[in-house]
């Protein structure tokens, strides 16, 4: 039922994508560069925030200043990247000028137009995802209404944060800040001063989503940082499934990406969270690509559920570690991942299951790719506090190489504090086989199309997670973003 | 950055240190000592935890709070130490008192093809090699514990075997805390060389013989030529209220083969830190180890293991026992480098926790950069349930007896590769003796 | 159909390495050949070759196929020109389901050679008769291709690929080893029912049983890297009589 609402990008050409996709306001003006108090209160100011939200951003901001001034950007995971310089960033932005942007299809890299056909992402977004000044209509607003009825019937609120602000102060109010608050990191406390939009969702008790939701992310702009957040709230005993899809524009300096999720799991409900990440990850040659540092994480309640897939084969950099906390007893957290890392991008992501309610259940399944000079980590924390009697996690990492210039790394964490929990922690690294290949081309498939299904046979205990339209673009991500590292 | 806070507690060794007398210490040596001075007053103790990987579950804070005294106190009789750690009359055994050995109190057979006894001797003697050996795998590193070893080395205990000798019965180095009121800082230091071909099997163990609170620093240095085969033993024993903090490296040439079991019941923080590097192509190093906490007590297990050449194996598998508030850390980590095709590594910890407030902190990690390699670990934590309890009973068994049969039953599997029969008999007696205070610190087993 | 000409093979980057030395072999459209020998004969890392290993090296000789050399020829393309070797030891590959990897291949070959691809309705009819055909478990065929496989079942999955893809010239390494009687049986089935003038068949095996219930049109002893004997079925009871020791060069000369 849930899937047949989602639209395919592969199969529907006709430009109708991304229905539950939100969009950034394109602004025409824009701001100077750089972060003061002064943006911050130009951003708010702008987007006809009440005071409250106003505070809480100047708050953040405060609070981050001290960590900038501290020096305390995470150093701790195994990437590098030159520093950043946060005063050199739009933080409110608005594209480049008519004259400098492609004016049309013709005037784009045709191996970009290659890659977003290979992509199937139809014309009209290719034009947007080119950085093309495209007029403002976006045909998701429309599609998106045509289902705001029916879901306002059911009482579910889908809208862009912005929105939520400003027609559900009290769900915003209560909820924001809840799971991430602005103290929690140094780009967590950023996403809170200076987030340009995101996305609100809230279902109400006992109602379960009857489509999938979803929110398709890019940037536009160069030297924009990209500051979305997102608050889902299942109410008690509510079901939604969430869908979040990202891309960036081919640009030769790194764009910064901060972004926050939070996901509140009331009693007896489940959220599913399914990420795609496909941000530009910088040419081969390790010139651009998005800096991907993203806070994501989840509250459970009693008997709730909260899952989150993700498929990273974007970004220069992913910083990324979606968790869950779980609170109530009975709660259930699951992270299934494949990361993948070809060229010279970077990727340590992983989660966090912090156990505090009794009988709570994690299960984390992750899959590293490494090609090329791609470097990948699993960083995981295992955390079973002392109330929470039985406990039981099950963690499964594996990591693929392929070629001798990259590396795979796995960082598990594991804390124990009650002694009646279960823990098991597995790991594996392996490649692809002579024999394998071998067996494969002999029943006629191109080394590359053998290299593929071997790669996308590994990855499926995560693909089968993702709801079916999804896991079809995710197989067909694998391939492109592994084109060159094989055969 | 913030403005580093001045190194911690550095003032509290440094009379100690400028109180060495250098009367007969070769040049190297000096220059060497002082070195290392220079990098421990620059790190201190490691009492800062954010951030800092390697001391991120141990709190040194009582460690660098309290003040130790330096120098030999003894003596020390040979019946004291026999009847607190293992012992056979049969095996040459060389004895290290507060850091400097005892002619009198080791028992040398003149074993043919084997050097053991004074380090000091052996370095006066200009012993082949040690000038470049000594400290060239732990002393010059940025690490404050080798580096206050390093500043404070005269003496200690060499191990040399030669080529194509092959040492059946094992040799013992005992390394004593003598019997004083006061809290001591030793630091012990053991350098093992292994010729080519040859083969030695060495018990390293560690007791004190006082009831107050000593800080014992020891740094092992091995190396381990072509062909070489070593089994080595480590046994600490020392008591609850102690600071022991132990490093060993070991660097294996082609073919050669390093094989440690480490038995720790003792100490208030006990760790148990060893890197082997597997320099050349078909080295095999195997890294066991088996640890009993309680109380308030803490061991850590830092175990590293770096394939850098192809074709060589490693295998890292802990086990613990924890009762009443006591912590075990296990980090354990592989490194396979770019060349290191072929490697097979594997990684793996289990621990059983008998009680509330007892706490477990594991990071097994792998560090991969070559694409032809078998690698694998794995870490579980868990409990003895009722059930398995319920079974035993109705078998007939008490239930204490039970319970006992069950955590014996999980260490059994380490006890098992304690060969010398000596040495067997002295694990297994001081397990069944830590089983008893398990126990009596345990709330859970088979509760739940 | 087949012809092999002086073929001269070694391990890649190993001195002193030759494992065949010097094959002559014709196999015409139609027929089923037999290659036997004993271990270490180098029967295997024929068919390997034949089906393009690159672990192996020719020295020199060539192999046609259809009167065109296809040494130079990447596995794939050998695949498509009809060829197929049933595996000795299949390759494990997880995740990957027998189903979608048939399906792949059938595909594969279709498209280079401007066929229609095979409908997933008619494929999906084709796989499940077949499957019944080669007797193997319906449960097994959903999970990961050769995954947790018995040795008998990884055999009767390259029997169900054999039936399902319909090559020309079919390769069996050793398909017989380590079979029961009645996997034997199936297997033997398979490659009677799809003998055909159309069709060859070189079946590589150290033991004469197999040949029990597939009678061969050409029987040849491969010993230390050479054809020692070419003949007719007979020849495969002579060696089930007396063992390979007369073809060694040890037994020959004593």
């Amino acid at each position: 039922m849930a899937t047949q609402n989602t639209i395919s990008r592969k199969s529907d050409m006709s430009g109708q994508e991304y229905q539950w996709g939100f969009v950034t306001d394109i602004e025409t003006d824009l701001a100077p560069r750089g972060l003061s108090e002064d943006i911050v209160r130009l951003i708010s100011s702008k987007k006809g925030e009440p005071e409250w939200m106003l505070e809480w951003r100047l708050k953040a901001y405060r609070h981050w200043v001290k960590l900038n001034d501290a020096e305390s950007e995470p150093e701790w995971a195994n990437v590098k990247y030159p520093k950043i310089d946060y005063q050199d960033i739009y933080y409110y932005a608005a594209p480049k000028s008519v004259t400098e942007a492609p004016k049309s299809l013709d005037d784009v890299d045709p191996e970009m137009l290659a890659t977003f056909e290979k992509l199937g992402i139809p014309l009209q977004e290719r034009a947007k995802l080119a950085g093309i000044a495209v007029d403002a209509v976006f045909d998701s607003v429309s599609v998106a209404t045509t289902f705001e009825k029916q879901l306002g019937e059911l009482g579910i609120i889908f809208c862009s944060f912005s929105e939520a602000v400003k027609n559900h102060p009290d769900l915003v109010k209560k909820y924001l800040g809840s799971v991430v608050p602005y103290t929690d990191n140094f780009f967590a406390s950023l996403n809170a001063a200076v987030f340009s939009d995101g996305s609100f969702a809230y279902i109400p008790p006992g109602v379960r989503c009857p489509i999938e939701l979803m929110t398709y992310f890019r940037i536009n702009t160069a030297d924009t940082g990209q500051f979305e957040r997102t608050l889902i709230i299942a109410d008690e005993g509510a079901y939604v499934s969430y869908l979040e899809g990202c891309t960036a524009p081919f640009r030769k300096t790194h764009q910064l990406h901060a972004a926050v999720v939070e996901l509140v799991a009331l009693d007896d409900s489940e959220i599913k969270y399914s990420t795609i990440q496909n941000w530009f990850p910088g040419t081969p040659e390790g010139e651009g690509g998005v800096f991907n540092f993203v806070t994501k994480r989840g509250r459970a309640d009693k008997n709730a559920k909260i899952s989150w897939t993700q498929v990273e084969t974007g970004s220069a950099i992913t910083w990324k570690y979606p968790s869950v906390i779980l609170k109530g007893d009975n709660s259930v957290g699951e992270f299934f991942s494949v990361a993948l890392t070809n060229n010279y991008q970077q990727a340590d992501t992983g989660t966090k299951m912090i156990h505090i309610g009794k009988n709570t259940k994690s299960t984390i399944v992750a899959k590293g790719i490494s090609a090329g000079h791609g470097n990948n980590t699993y960083r995981g924390q295992v955390q079973i506090m002392p109330g929470a009697e039985n406990a039981v996690n099950h963690t499964q990492c594996d990591s693929l190489l392929i070629g001798d210039k990259c590396g795979a790394h796995t960082v598990p964490y594991i804390e124990v504090r009650n002694p009646t929990a279960r823990l098991e922690h597995e790991a594996s690294t392996s490649k692809v086989s002579d024999e394998q290949l071998f067996y494969l081309r002999a029943r006629g498939l191109s080394e590359e199309e053998a290299h593929h299904m071997i790669i996308t046979g590994w990855s499926r205990e995560v693909f089968q997670e993702l709801p079916f339209e999804f896991a079809l673009e995710a197989n067909q991500l694998l391939k492109v973003s592994l084109e060159g590292a094989v055969g | 950055m913030t403005l580093a806070a001045p190194p911690t507690s550095v003032e509290k060794y440094a009379a100690a240190f400028e109180s060495l007398s250098d009367s007969g210490t070769p040049d190297w040596l000096i220059a060497t000592r002082l070195q290392a001075w220079a990098n421990f007053s620059e790190l201190g103790i490691p009492t800062a935890r954010r951030g800092n990987e390697l001391w991120k579950y141990t709190n040194l804070r009582p460690l660098a709070d309290a003040g130790f005294e330096y120098g030999q106190i003894g003596p020390v009789s040979l019946d004291q130490i026999k009847s607190a750690g293992p012992w056979d009359d049969a095996w040459d055994t060389v004895v290290v008192v507060d850091g400097n050995f005892s002619a009198q109190l080791s028992s040398l057979n003149g074993t043919p093809g084997l050097t053991a006894g004074s380090l000091g001797e052996a370095i006066a003697a200009g012993t082949d090699n040690l000038e470049s050996q000594f400290a060239s795998l732990a002393g010059r590193e940025n690490y404050a514990f080798t580096a206050l070893n390093t500043a404070f080395a005269a003496d200690g205990a060499y191990i040399g075997i030669a080529a194509d000798t092959r040492l059946t019965t094992p040799v013992h180095v005992v390394f004593v805390t003598s019997d004083p009121t006061s809290s001591r800082a030793t630091y012990p230091r053991l350098l093992i060389s292994a010729s080519s071909n040859s083969s030695l099997t060495i018990v390293e163990s560690y007791i004190n013989l006082s009831e107050s609170s000593q800080l014992t620093v020891p740094v092992t240095e091995v190396f381990s030529d072509h062909d070489s085969q070593i089994r080595h033993y480590r046994i600490q024993i020392e008591n609850e209220k102690s600071f022991h903090i132990g490093t060993a490296r070991v660097n294996q040439k082609a073919g050669s083969s390093f094989t440690s079991t480490s038995f720790a019941t003792g100490a208030l923080i006990g760790r148990n830190d060893v890197h082997t590097q597997l320099d050349e192509p078909g080295a095999e190093c195997t890294l066991h180890g088996l640890y009993m906490t309680s109380g308030q007590q803490q061991q850590d297990q830092e175990i590293s293991t770096t394939h850098a050449r192809p074709n060589c194996t490693s295998h890292q598998f802990y086990k613990g026992i924890l009762s009443g508030k006591s912590h075990a850390v296990f980090s354990g980590k592989v490194v396979v480098e770019r060349d290191a095709q072929k490697s097979v590594a594997n990684q793996k910890d289990l621990n059983l926790m008998l009680s509330r407030g007892a706490r477990i902190d594991a990071k097994p990690s792998l560090e991969i950069f070559a694409d032809d390699v078998k690698c694998a670990h794995g870490a579980t934590a868990g409990h003895v349930d009722r059930d398995t309890l319920f079974y035993l009973r109705s078998r007939g068994v008490d239930e204490e007896t039970a319970k006992a049969i069950l955590i014996r039953g999980f260490a059994d599997e380490m006890l098992d590769e304690f060969e010398p029969a000596a040495l067997r008999e002295f694990v297994e007696r001081t397990t069944d003796d830590r089983i008893a205070t398990l126990l009596a610190e345990s709330d859970t087993l088979g509760t739940v | 159909m087949l012809e092999i000409k002086n073929l001269r093979v070694s391990v890649l980057d190993i001195d002193d390495s030759e494992i065949l030395k010097g094959i002559d072999l014709t196999v015409k459209t139609g027929e089923v050949h037999a290659i036997m020998g004993p271990n270490g004969s180098g029967k295997s890392t024929l068919a390997n070759v034949l089906m393009g290993r690159t672990e192996y090296v020719i020295t020199e000789g060539d192999i046609l196929y259809d009167g065109e050399s296809i040494i130079d020829l990447l596995p794939e393309k050998r695949a498509h020109l009809g060829m197929f070797l049933a595996f000795q030891y299949p390759a494990e590959i997880p995740g990957v389901r027998p189903w979608q990897f048939l399906k792949a291949a059938l595909d594969a070959k279709a498209d280079s050679r401007g066929e229609e691809k095979m409908s997933i309705r008619d494929f999906s009819k084709l796989f499940d008769e077949k499957v019944e055909a080669v007797g193997i478990n319906p449960q097994l065929v959903k999970r990961s291709l050769n995954e947790g496989f018995s040795g008998g079942e990884k055999k009767r999955n390259e029997m169900l690929q054999l039936e399902v893809l319909q090559p020309e010239l079919a390769i069996l390494d050793e398909t017989d080893s380590g079979l029961d009687v009645d996997a034997l049986r199936i297997v033997a089935h398979g490659v009677n029912s799809m003998r055909s003038p159309e069709r060859s068949f070189i079946i590589v095996t150290h033991y004469q049983r197999l040949l029990n219930y597939i009678k061969p049109d050409v029987v040849h002893i491969l010993v230390e890297g050479k054809i020692v004997k070419t003949g007719g079925p007979e020849l495969a009871l002579d060696v089930e009589k007396d063992g390979y020791k007369q073809y060694t060069s040890v037994g020959a000369s004593a």
